[in-house]
């Protein structure tokens, strides 16, 4: 395990959930989460990107033919759900497909390996290595995950808005299940849960697997060498949950931006 | 594990990231998967039509093959039928000409005979008069005539 001292696992399993943070109160920033997800991202925006230069309808490289895989998956997923016309949601879609799918893999990083690295590092710099967190999962850090959420609910919200006017979206939201106007305030109470629901789901559907996911292997890594046999079977596993865990939050977002484009 | 201004950052990084993305990234590369499928579906409905055309084709060479099969037995048929029909026209022809020619050679012969005759009777008639000169001869006097007598056996 990581510092020179000797941790407690209680001391492990806290510091390997601790973000690296700066600053203080609100204005704190997660420079790990930041980092990281910053660059899964583009490491996904320059791959592709490398595919849509040279992008042609003649015979493919291999490489485009994996990215067309991709893109084609997620033009057929978007075409099943979203009938309109839209040239924001299928480009959305595959953004969160692919960087939230990006991300989650760095949960199959073996738990301690950039940590302690960070740790070695920090320690070279003359700080304390206790001190020295490196969280590399973006998508378990909740600031992650409702940023993700709350980009989709503006979204929603924008296209409700869009499509049905201010006034279709507030009739929306007050005239039904009751059509009776002296229920009204009632049909808003329900209608602003579920609408709310819909991030808050989002968000946490993805936290929470990857969170749990995360503290799995943790705790996997304290079992000394018993971890040898148990660390191979929960990430072959767990490469399920990541891919899942990516598809669902694609998918979601694409049904609630559908529902967002329909009338009532 | 509290909210903070991290979830500002990422939710820029995130409105970037989706721009960018349908900038730079989608539109290209759906463009080149629905001209590849395009391309496909216009080479495979090319294919299917020279397929099609191929069978018109043989059929139509199966056609034209029959057609010709039978037109070249016509002709036969029209040159045998020709052919019998020279042959009998020169058998009439040649029968014309024999009985011209038979017709010509009787004439010939007739008028043949005509002037045999006609010669004949001339050489009768110098016979007869011979005859006649010789029997003169004899009644008359032989004494007298034996030089002509002479003369003509001489002549003899």
């Amino acid at each position: 395990m990581a510092s020179g001292a000797e941790l407690t696992s209680k001391e492990y399993i806290t510091h390997h959930l601790t973000n690296w943070s700066v600053g203080e109160g609100f204005w704190t920033w997660h420079v790990d989460t930041l980092g990281w997800s910053i660059l899964m991202g583009l490491v996904f925006l320059f791959s592709f990107r490398a595919v849509a230069k040279k992008a042609n309808a003649g015979v493919p490289t291999k490489w485009q033919c994996a990215v067309e895989m991709v893109v084609e998956f997620i033009n057929d997923t978007v075409k099943g759900t979203f009938h309109g016309k839209s040239a924001v949601i299928a480009p959305l879609a595959l953004t969160i497909f692919v960087w939230v799918f990006l991300m989650n893999l760095l949960d199959l990083v073996p738990v301690d390996f950039i940590p302690y690295a960070a740790q070695m590092i920090g320690a070279a710099m003359g700080y304390d290595p206790a001190h020295v967190y490196m969280k590399i999962v973006p998508t378990t850090d909740l600031n992650m995950t409702f940023a993700l959420a709350i980009g989709v609910f503006i979204l929603m919200i924008g296209y409700s808005i869009k499509i049905k006017g201010i006034g279709g979206f507030i009739k929306e939201l007050t005239t039904q299940p009751f059509n009776t106007p002296w229920l009204y305030w009632f049909n808003f109470i329900l209608e602003v849960v579920a609408l709310l629901a819909k991030p808050l789901s989002l968000a946490l559907r993805l936290f929470g697997n990857l969170y749990a996911g995360e503290l799995i292997f943790i705790l996997i890594a304290l079992l000394g060498v018993w971890q040898l046999p148990l660390h191979f079977p929960w990430a072959m596993f767990h490469i399920l949950v990541i891919t899942l865990q990516a598809f669902i939050f694609m998918v979601l977002t694409v049904v609630y931006l559908s529902m967002a484009h329909e009338h009532h | 594990m509290n909210i903070n201004a991290t979830l500002i950052g990422e939710l820029i990084a995130f409105l970037v990231f989706v721009i960018a993305c349908m900038k730079w990234v989608w539109p290209p590369i759906i463009g080149a998967i629905e001209t590849r499928q395009q391309k496909i579906a216009d080479g495979l409905a090319a294919s299917d039509r020279a397929e099609q055309d191929l069978r018109l084709a043989q059929e139509n060479a199966k056609k034209q093959l029959i057609e010709a099969k039978a037109q070249a037995s016509a002709l036969i048929d029209q040159a045998k039928k020709r052919e019998a029909q020279i042959i009998d026209e020169a058998a009439v022809k040649a029968q014309a000409e024999r009985e011209k020619i038979l017709a010509q050679a009787k004439a010939e012969v007739e008028a043949e005979r005509i002037r045999a005759k006609e010669e004949l009777r001339k050489q009768v008639a110098a016979l007869a008069v011979a005859g006649a000169e010789r029997i003169l001869q004899r009644s008359i006097d032989e004494a007298a005539h034996s030089d002509i007598l002479e003369k003509l056996v001489a002549e003899l």
